[in-house]
Parts: structure tokens; C-alpha cells; sequence
């Protein structure tokens, strides 16, 4: 199944790869890393994410560090 | 079970571990990445000389694993002239803001293309001097307001803002010049073949090879980084529109 994997470290909270999704999966989540931003969280109860790679080609700092399409 | 294919991965030219120190949302990222993705594809991590320059873009040593150099503010590209010619077997480009590569260092990037040298030069032009404060660049549009401009750029002092694509394209030793827009993903892939073309023009020896790049400096407009790129999108794309002014590889 198609899924996504975040590096929690690596994000600054620009939150560029929301507007992104085409289904619309990401969202800004409660957890805070070293930084202080609010992390991006992948949330795919359905199975829709398409394994796209638009989050990733957008991150600014390849917060999104893989992305498979199964 | 159904079988994954890996869509994205971090490039190999990325040093390990390394983290980039730019600001939330700013381009420089995705344009690094870029560079690191198009050197992996071609193959030539290993004969690659980078030469960066002073800016925010001076920090491309830290995050690419090639052979770098750091010239002084404006010189990457005389530097990469003398690199090139000391070792021809190399891959040189250089990695340069446009305060750097279109103020200072106008007569090094200019008569670098005048001469055709075999090398790369890629520039981000974001209109301000990202590192030192959001002053006013060479780029700056008419009636945009930075910390030395504070009632907007006006023509009567300031003058006109330079279009260096154009500029570069009309030097007879270029080979190419493209300028590429990062606003949007359709427009990142755009980028990205856009430097893959530009790699292989002087893999293939032919002469001096440019790609200007339109990115965000969130921190210095004062905007959120999906404002800025509406910016980049609104008032920044009619003027200086994307596209690919000189490519002597193309039939017509």
C-alpha cells in the first residue's frame, strides 16, 4: 500500500506539502520536534495516498524522505 | 501482497545525515536537491567540482557530497574558468544567488559567457539579498519594497531590474540558458530538465551553459511561504517569464 515516511528532524512546519496532496492526507499535527513547529502528520485511514511523490518534490528540505506506490 | 516501487528517495549526492540550514519554505532546498538528483542521473558525482559563492547559496558544500570550492563574492564563475581549464576532464558548475552572479560579479558571469567557457552556472534569483537582510538587489522589481528601498524600488534612483536570461542568451559563446520557475510542481520537474539539459550541454562540450532559477525568500518578503509563492507566481513570472531563451542543440 501506497505510503509516505517523515523524518520528524528534518521538518520546519512550512507546511508547503499540505496544499500539495492531491487527496488531501497531510495535516498539521499536535507533536512538536526539536525546532518547535508542529509536525506534519500522514493520515491515510482509507488507503487513498497515491504514492504521488508531490509532497516530496515540493518539501523545501526532504522532510518527506521516501515515498512507495504499491 | 502487491510489490512497492520507491516514488522518491533522498539523492546519493546529499552528504548523509547532512540537514539544510535555510529558512521554513525557502526554495534554495528544492533547488539543491534538484542539483544533487541531476548529478545522480548522469552519473558524475565522482569528476564533479562545484564552486559556490557567497549568499545564502554559500552553504551548497555542506549538503552536496562533491568537490566544492568557495570563491569570493561574485568570482564562482572566473574560478570555475580556471578549474575548468586546469582540468577539462572535470564537471564544474557553479551554485550562485542573483546579488552575487548579477551585481558584483556581473562582469565575471558576463564575460564568462562571452568567452564560452565549457561550464554551468546556476543562479537563484529570489529579487533581494536573502543572507544579509532583504536588501535591494540587481533583481528587484519596480516598486518592491526591501530594507534599502523602504518606499518601493522607483525607476528615477534605482533604475531598471536586470532579466539575466536574456541577457546571458544573447552572449554568442552560450550554448544555453533557461529560465525555470519553482512555484509549482509541474514547474519543479520543468527545473529539473532544465538542469539535466544544461549538464549535459557541457558533458557534450559545447559551450556555456545557464540556468536562472525564480525562487522565495519567505523571511526577507515577509510572507508566508505559501504567500510567497503566489508572489512568485503573480508579480514575478510576467516579468521575468520562464522559458528557454538560447539552446543551440534545438533543431529550429
Amino acid at each position: 500500500m501506497s505510503h509516505i515516511v517523515i523524518d520528524k528532524e528534518r521538518c520546519k512546519g512550512c507546511y508547503l506539502c499540505i496544499e500539495e496532496c492531491p487527496k488531501k492526507l497531510l495535516k498539521v499535527g499536535k507533536d512538536v520536534n526539536s525546532l518547535g513547529v508542529h509536525l506534519v502528520e500522514f493520515d491515510d485511514p482509507n488507503h487513498e495516498c497515491l504514492g504521488c511523490a508531490m509532497c516530496a518534490t515540493r518539501c523545501p528540505d526532504m522532510a518527506i524522505t521516501e515515498v512507495y506506490k504499491g | 501482497m502487491t510489490t512497492l516501487t520507491q516514488t522518491f528517495k533522498i539523492p546519493e549526492s546529499i552528504k548523509k545525515g547532512s540537514k539544510f540550514s535555510f529558512c521554513p519554505g525557502c526554495d534554495h532546498g528544492v533547488a539543491v536537491r534538484l542539483v544533487a538528483e541531476v548529478l545522480d542521473e548522469l552519473g558524475l558525482r565522482e569528476k564533479t567540482i562545484a564552486v559556490a559563492s557567497i549568499g545564502c547559496s554559500v552553504t551548497l558544500y555542506d549538503f552536496l557530497e562533491v568537490d566544492s570550492l568557495e570563491a569570493p563574492h561574485g568570482r564562482a564563475l572566473a574560478e570555475a574558468t580556471g578549474i575548468k581549464r586546469a582540468r577539462p576532464d572535470k564537471f564544474v558548475f557553479t551554485y550562485q544567488g542573483d546579488g552575487d552572479f548579477a551585481s558584483i560579479g556581473m562582469a565575471e558571469s558576463m564575460h564568462c559567457a562571452l568567452r564560452g567557457e565549457n561550464v554551468t552556472a546556476i543562479c537563484i534569483n529570489n529579487t533581494t539579498y536573502g543572507m544579509t537582510g532583504g536588501q535591494l538587489g540587481p533583481t528587484t522589481l519596480i516598486g518592491q519594497v526591501t530594507t534599502t528601498s523602504p518606499t518601493g524600488r522607483n525607476v528615477e534612483y534605482y533604475g531598471y531590474p536586470i532579466k539575466i536570461a536574456e541577457h546571458i542568451a544573447l552572449c554568442d559563446g552560450t550554448a544555453y540558458s533557461a529560465r525555470v520557475s519553482l512555484d509549482t510542481v509541474p514547474n519543479i520537474r520543468k527545473a529539473k530538465a532544465a538542469i539535466k539539459k544544461a549538464f549535459e550541454i557541457q558533458q557534450q562540450g559545447l559551450g556555456f551553459s545557464f540556468v536562472e532559477i525564480l525562487a522565495t525568500c519567505p523571511t526577507n518578503w515577509k510572507k508566508s511561504p505559501q504567500k510567497a509563492h503566489e508572489r512568485v507566481r503573480e508579480e514575478m513570472m510576467p516579468i521575468y517569464k520562464p522559458g528557454i531563451y538560447k539552446d543551440i542543440t534545438a533543431n529550429n
